[in-house]
């Protein structure tokens, strides 16, 4: 395993495609995984490209740990960058089986990184069945777990993940989720992680980029990035969610469920695979899984009430909704209520409140299970 | 029983031709498969000439460029001391203008299906350029270069009016087989005009079925 490696990635670059044009500016401690969010078209795949060395019409620069891998001078080709790269569509060499897939990467790595051996990366990622296997015999989970242990043998400094669960049905993503969530935590090899599920997001990065139209809008970790009040969910086609750090205290295997708490109080989610009483965890909260109350409420089938207090209401124009931030110790909590309950509860900022948080929306946001 | 003289110098011009092509068709249809120059559509217009153009126009050129007279053809005659026009080598230039949108088309195609996804997957695995071509697209365009090489191939040896205005009809030097075959029926001598044309006909059928077959497998196969 690699020592925890904290470099700096330094990015000042722009690449223009006809009317799309994209300009980032930005440095980056990279430590974890650092997620790359925005929707669909905003350049997040061109921006990992141009890191990768895969877009040499990109002007600016773009230096990593110190090391200059494009300027106006010098451009490092891709194949000296020690970058790793998961494409989208996994891209296995289809004239080699999957163990050659695998040998091809083994046989170019870079001797001095050593990540992961060949044997550690085909258990890690369970490909043992598959080794003798055609690439194009494979699902499309298989052929990203391929994918991943082929990019991890050539033992890159720093992994690019492209989506990796974006061609993949429910199914399949939740075959690969945990081997994502194990990923990190066993190479500690700097990530950056691209998506647009707010509960990958959530589940995977550390730190956060979110770009629109080829421009960061807002950066840091996730909980700011995603909990930040200023945050305005209009612009972002997204679903508001808070990011709730919790600390996991006992486990009820009769009922199914976990008692986590998150400052001094707690909540019960659905029980969570492989995680031992003091760990921390993240979870997601969806804004519309969240109901108010201005008093405790009795005779409810909802497990989780928090108390906390109106930090903001935010009226969205032309609909009947608005969002109001809930500040419960310290993490803001969304919730998606009417203009006319707001009015009728007399909601306004200050006001302590009773957040309601259905157990299904953990159960949702831990779809791929915590491994 | 005709003289087999004009078929082994068929297969040998064949030969030289391909593996010339070889080398010039694959750097030439790879640069044309994923180039955004201006120029290319010009070079494309360039290599698919001698598809259309009637052979005896390519080889009236030829003579006049090749020839003596021409820069090309007197700094050949000085180096060699030979000359370029009605010799082996002439034949061998020629065939390799000639065939090269054999080579060339099918392999630039076979490239282009291949895309730049697998050589990009190769470079974020520390391959550089030369290493991913040589270890992923040659390997994938393996069918292609199949393709292409028995098409040159054969197209050489069937080659007539190119060889007649550039080389002639030099015993062991210029007489290919498709040479022979037209001066046995020009001095009536019918027995082996059938017996020469019927080998080629065989070969040049045998030839063609086997690059279907493996292009037929190969879709059926994907």
């Amino acid at each position: 395993m690699l020592e925890q490696s904290d470099k700096r990635l330094e990015i000042d670059t722009s690449l223009g495609f006809g009317k799309f044009n994209l300009e980032i500016q930005c440095e980056l401690s990279l430590q974890g995984v650092t997620g790359l969010f925005g929707p669909s078209g905003s350049g997040k795949t061109t921006l990992l490209r141009i890191l990768a060395g895969l877009e040499n019409r990109s002007k600016g620069s773009v230096s990593y740990g110190g090391v200059i891998w494009q300027d106006s001078t010098v451009f490092i080709a891709p194949h000296l960058r020690s970058v790793g790269y998961v494409f989208q569509d996994a891209r296995l060499f289809s004239h080699l089986d999957v163990e050659g897939n695998l040998r091809y990467a083994d046989r170019r790595k870079i001797p001095k990184n050593r990540l992961i051996t060949f044997s550690e990366a085909v258990s890690i990622l369970q490909i043992d069945s598959l080794l003798h296997r055609e690439t194009d015999s494979l699902s499309g989970g298989e052929r990203q777990r391929v994918a991943i242990a082929r990019s991890l043998l050539s033992q890159p400094e720093l992994l690019l993940l492209d989506e990796p669960l974006g061609a993949l049905d429910v199914v399949h993503k939740k075959e690969i989720f945990p081997y994502l969530q194990s990923l990190h935590r066993s190479f500690g090899i700097p990530t950056i992680y691209v998506s647009h599920s707010v509960t990958e997001m959530a589940q995977l990065a550390d730190n956060m980029i979110m770009i629109d139209s080829g421009r960061i809008n807002s950066i840091g970790s996730v909980s700011q990035v995603l909990g930040r009040e200023a945050l305005d969910w209009s612009v972002v086609p997204f679903e508001p969610v808070a990011i709730l750090s919790v600390k996991v205290v006992e486990d009820f295997p009769a009922l199914h469920l976990t008692r986590v708490a998150h400052g001094e109080q707690t909540l019960m989610v659905p029980s969570l695979k492989n995680v031992q009483p003091g760990d921390s965890i993240r979870l997601s909260v969806r804004a519309t899984d969240v109901v108010l109350a201005t008093s405790k409420p009795v005779d409810l089938s909802v497990r989780n009430v928090v108390l906390g207090q109106v930090k903001s209401v935010k009226t969205a124009p032309g609909t009947a909704f608005a969002t109001v931030t809930v500040d419960v110790d310290g993490t803001c909590i969304p919730s998606q209520v009417t203009l006319e309950a707001i009015d009728e509860l007399g909601i306004e900022t200050g006001l302590p409140i009773y957040a309601l948080i259905k157990t299904a929306t953990f159960d949702r946001s831990f779809s791929g299970g915590l491994s | 029983m005709p003289d087999l003289g004009p078929l082994w110098l068929s297969l040998a011009l064949a030969g030289v031709t391909t593996v010339i092509l070889f080398f010039l068709g694959t750097p030439l249809a790879w640069w044309l498969s994923c180039t955004t120059s201006r120029l290319k559509p010009v070079i494309e217009a360039i290599t698919a000439l001698p598809l259309v153009l009637p052979p005896t126009v390519i080889g009236f050129y030829f003579l006049i460029a090749l020839g003596p007279a021409s820069p090309v053809g007197s700094f050949w005659l000085q180096v060699t001391g030979d000359a370029l026009t009605f010799s082996f080598t002439g034949l061998v230039v020629a065939s390799v203008i000639y065939s090269l949108p054999f080579m060339v088309q099918p392999l630039q195609n076979s490239f282009e299906s291949i895309g730049v996804g697998p050589m990009e997957a190769a470079y974020t695995l520390n391959a550089s350029r030369i290493d991913a071509f040589f270890s992923v697209v040659v390997p994938q365009a393996r069918r292609g270069f199949i393709t292409s090489a028995v098409l040159a191939f054969a197209h050489t040896i069937g080659e007539f009016g190119v060889v007649l205005m550039v080389g002639g009809n030099i015993p062991g030097q210029t007489k290919v087989i498709s040479i022979a075959i037209y001066e046995h029926v020009e001095t009536l001598n019918y027995a082996d005009a059938h017996i020469l044309s019927a080998g080629l006909l065989s070969f040049t059928f045998v030839v063609l079925f086997l690059v279907y077959a493996q292009r037929n497998g190969n879709r059926t196969h994907a």
